[in-house]
């Protein structure tokens, strides 16, 4: 391994990628050649960091400073300031709100400092395409543990002991998953990480698979010793084709070091790895269509049980964790079971990665300790909301999930206190959205998602939640009618109780959970035909504001309709019966004259 | 087979010594199906009948079961696409943030529904859900090229990058 006295560690994860990342990187790159560091200075690519809002963000080490919102302009400064003569660039450094001295280094600034990263122990700070540095943080040794020190037995007792469960969903325990596969008959069996990552609004294997892909690789083998298995497949939606690329380098690598393969550190034990690419099919995510899938089948669940654990790819007994869930392990193994029951609640061990997104100022991802409320989450960690707007509700679980309003911030998060606010962990996306957002229009949002992606294959799911979304298309464009909240409560509880999969069973959930918070939406637009948070189009009213309007004209003039008169320098008016409620004019005014009522 | 689009992209017989090639690669490999079709589907752009017949012979099994697949999941497609693709972003954190208002302005810019091609065979435009980058949000995609923060005042600029060709 070369030498070099500082790593330029550049973000290349999704968000950065968004923002350019990709010419600040170049741009240093050939700054670095012209002064002569090429020799000194390692420029590298990493996976999300975490703080996506301030993207493109750079980390140099090992001083851990932190810059952030870079242009390309700004690395010749870098280079030529804190590369050569170690002056760190404060114009470039993060500003804490409220924090009078400008923090350099990355792990005090408040984002990092209130994180706990397990599962994202090395995203963001070690290059993802090199095995090497892997290794140098610990890896591949929590597998040269389990073959040399541990039996199968062990394996699983540590991570029942761990107290460890599902981060894909339904929060399943792990430990008592492998032992169940393990026991089960049948020869051979499979090892399958699930990074499907169907909830929209979610990032978090993304960033595991991008920032840190061997500690998946690493973990898979591990639970191929504990159940008796030699294969594994990884199945990644083909949404993320850099995920792909970093696992097929990952498993290249691994294998020329023979860390996968044959022989594994001379002991005899066998794993491999084959990524198999998803087609688009938000239902492949469930563990039994996932494994039809793998198959090369139409991605249809299946009735379970028989669960995985006895019939699963191929019929044969097969274990299906997701990524985060397996990221975990091998600090488990190399820590121990009581460390990381030591961390999070009763029943919900260890941390949690969620990834935040909508209207919250720090977007990106944030890993805490199970328990941590949802208030230092949003506000403490996220920033809160933008623009002085005001908080109205946190979306969790996706379209299976629901809502969590105001009044319920404080809440610790783990898996139970969320089941009791009528939500659930789900994968870890945390959608925050504030008071221009409509509650029964976030519901049909999420009911148009499951019906699009339903796989028709039972009734329930495929006709019952056509039914509910066209009640819903009702309510949103003013044709609601008494009875239409019974009736979306009447169609939820038979697609529940029916439907085949866990995607029809949840589907009515975020009608559920905003008709428990936000009934009074729902009745607004249904009597009074009024949308209160002022989005759903068709009960718009869009008025001018005399007191406001300074009679520009400009509304006038990019009215496509014609429906704005008025004398220069006079208070302009709409003629609401003309109006075809485009929004132009209300983006157009300069003064704020143009109000939807 | 009548080609009724306006659309460059032409079945050659380039594309099916490909396509051949590729089947080779994956012969005796149980479940390569999706793959094999991932991959004929970069090379062409598109899954035309007389590939999903190539395919359904190659790999041994039924036409039925090709067209199966082929239908079941979104991101094949039996329609060849514009020259340059746009992806807009409907996740749920893109939507929050005025992911509608943005297709609605593409849709009218371009004549297009999503699904489909503009006339020139230009632009392609489609609807995913999250492309993992919802921090930051509204999300659009050209080709491989990433757009964040995406507003209707914007997508003229990013749309007029590609016009040359
Ligand atoms: C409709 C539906 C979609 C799902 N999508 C995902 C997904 O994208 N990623 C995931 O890990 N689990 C998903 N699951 C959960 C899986 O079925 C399965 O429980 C999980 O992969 C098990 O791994 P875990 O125990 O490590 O969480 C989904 C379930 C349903 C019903
Ligand atoms: S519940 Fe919906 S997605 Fe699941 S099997 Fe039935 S139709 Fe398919
Ligand atoms: S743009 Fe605004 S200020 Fe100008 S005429 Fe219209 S409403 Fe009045
Ligand atoms: S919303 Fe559109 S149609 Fe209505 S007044 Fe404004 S610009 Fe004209
Ligand atoms: S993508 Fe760069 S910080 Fe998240
Ligand atoms: S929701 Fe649009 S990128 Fe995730």
């Amino acid at each position: 391994m070369e030498m070099y006295r500082s790593h330029v560690l550049v973000c290349a994860g999704a968000g950065c990628i968004s923002s350019a990342c990709k010419a600040v990187q170049s741009a240093l790159q050939e700054n670095i050649d012209q002064y002569g560091l090429a020799k000194e200075v390692k420029v590298v690519e990493t996976g999300c960091m975490g703080p996506c809002d301030l993207g493109p963000v750079v980390m140099i080490f090992p001083d851990g400073v932190f810059y952030r919102k870079l242009k390309p302009e700004d690395a010749a400064e870098i280079v030529s300031e804190h590369l050569l003569k170690g002056k760190v660039v404060t114009r470039l450094l993060h500003r804490q709100p409220g924090d009078p001295d400008q923090v350099t280094s990355f792990d005090q600034l408040d984002f990092f400092k209130r994180q706990t990263r397990i599962a994202l122990r090395n995203t963001g700070i070690i290059n993802p395409e090199s095995v090497e540095e892997y290794i140098a943080r610990d890896g591949y040794r929590a597998l040269g543990k389990v073959l040399s020190q541990m039996t199968p037995q062990q394996v699983v007792d540590t991570i029942k002991g761990s107290g460890l469960r599902g981060r894909g969903g339904a929060g399943f325990p792990t430990g008592l998953k492998w032992e169940l596969t393990a026991r089960a008959a049948g020869n051979p069996k499979y090892v399958v990480c699930n990074a499907d990552e169907g909830d929209p609004g979610a990032f978090m294997d993304r960033s595991i698979l991008e920032g840190d892909p061997h500690s998946v690789l690493e973990a898979m083998a591990i639970c191929g010793y504990a159940i008796g298995s030699s294969k594994g497949y990884i199945y990644v939606r083909a949404e993320y084709p850099l995920a792909v690329e970093r696992l097929e380098t990952a498993i290249s690598k691994a294998r020329e070091y023979g860390l996968m393969g044959e022989n594994i550190f001379g002991t005899g034990f066998n794993f491999d790895v084959e990524i198999r690419v998803g087609a688009g099919a938000f239902v492949c995510g469930e563990e039994t269509a996932l494994l039809a899938s793998i198959e090369g089948k139409r991605g249809e669940p299946r009735p379970k049980p028989p669960f995985p654990a006895q019939e699963g790819l191929w019929g044969k007994p097969t274990v299906i964790n997701n990524v985060e869930t397996f990221a975990n392990i091998p600090p488990i193994i190399l820590n121990g079971a009581e460390w990381f029951a030591s961390i999070g609640t009763e029943k919900s061990k260890g941390t949690k990665v969620f990834a935040l997104a909508g209207k919250v100022n720090n977007t990106g991802l944030v890993e805490v300790p199970m328990g941590t409320t949802l208030r230092e989450i949003i506000f403490e960690i996220g920033g809160g909301i933008p623009g002085g707007k005001k908080f109205k509700a946190v979306q969790t679980g996706g379209p299976s999930g629901g809502c969590i309003p105001e009044e319920y911030l404080d809440t610790p998060v783990d898996y139970e206190s969320l089941t009791k606010l009528g939500t659930i962990m789900g994968s870890g996306g945390m959608i925050i959205v504030d008071e221009d957002t409509c509650m029964v229009d976030l519901a049909k949002f999420f009911l148009e998602f499951v019906q699009e992606e339903s796989c028709g294959k039972c009734s329930p799911c495929r006709i019952g939640t056509k039914r509910m979304l066209e009640i819903l298309n009702r309510i949103t464009s003013g044709q609601g009618r008494e009875g239409d909240i019974e009736l979306l409560e009447e169609l939820s509880r038979g697609i529940k109780d029916s439907a085949l999969c866990g995607l029809g069973q949840t589907a009515p959930n975020p009608v559920l959970s905003t008709l428990r918070y936000f009934r009074h939406e729902y009745e607004a637009h249904i009597r009074d035909k009024k949308c209160p948070a002022g989005a759903c189009r068709d009960l718009l009213t869009y008025y001018i504001n005399p007191e406001l309007c300074r009679g520009c004209g400009l509304c006038a003039k990019e009215c496509p309709a014609g429906a704005i008169t008025g004398d220069k320098k006079k208070p302009h008016v709409i003629d609401a019966a003309k109006c075809v409620k485009c929004g132009t004019c209300e983006q157009k005014c300069k003064f704020n004259a143009i109000i939807t009522v | 087979m009548s080609n009724s689009c306006s659309c460059h992209a032409q079945l050659t017989p380039d594309h099916l010594a490909e396509v051949d090639r590729i089947l080779e690669s994956y012969r005796g490999q149980p479940g390569s199906l999706i793959q094999v079709l991932h991959k004929a589907q970069n090379v062409i752009g598109y899954l035309p009948r007389e590939v999903q017949v190539k395919v359904a012979e190659k790999l041994d099994v039924p036409l039925t079961r090709v067209y199966g697949v082929v239908s079941f999941y979104s991101l094949f497609t039996t329609k060849p696409k514009g020259r340059h693709k746009i992806h807009v972003c409907a996740g749920t954190a893109c939507y929050v943030r005025g992911a509608n208002q943005l297709l609605n302005k593409l849709e009218e810019d371009l004549q297009v529904k999503p699904g489909d091609t503009t006339e020139d065979g230009k632009f392609s435009v489609d609807v995913v859900r999250c492309l993992g980058a919802c921090g930051l949000g509204p999300v659009v995609t050209v080709d491989d090229d990433v757009y964040g923060r995406v507003h209707t005042g914007k997508l003229a600029d990013i749309l007029s990058k590609y016009d040359k060709e």
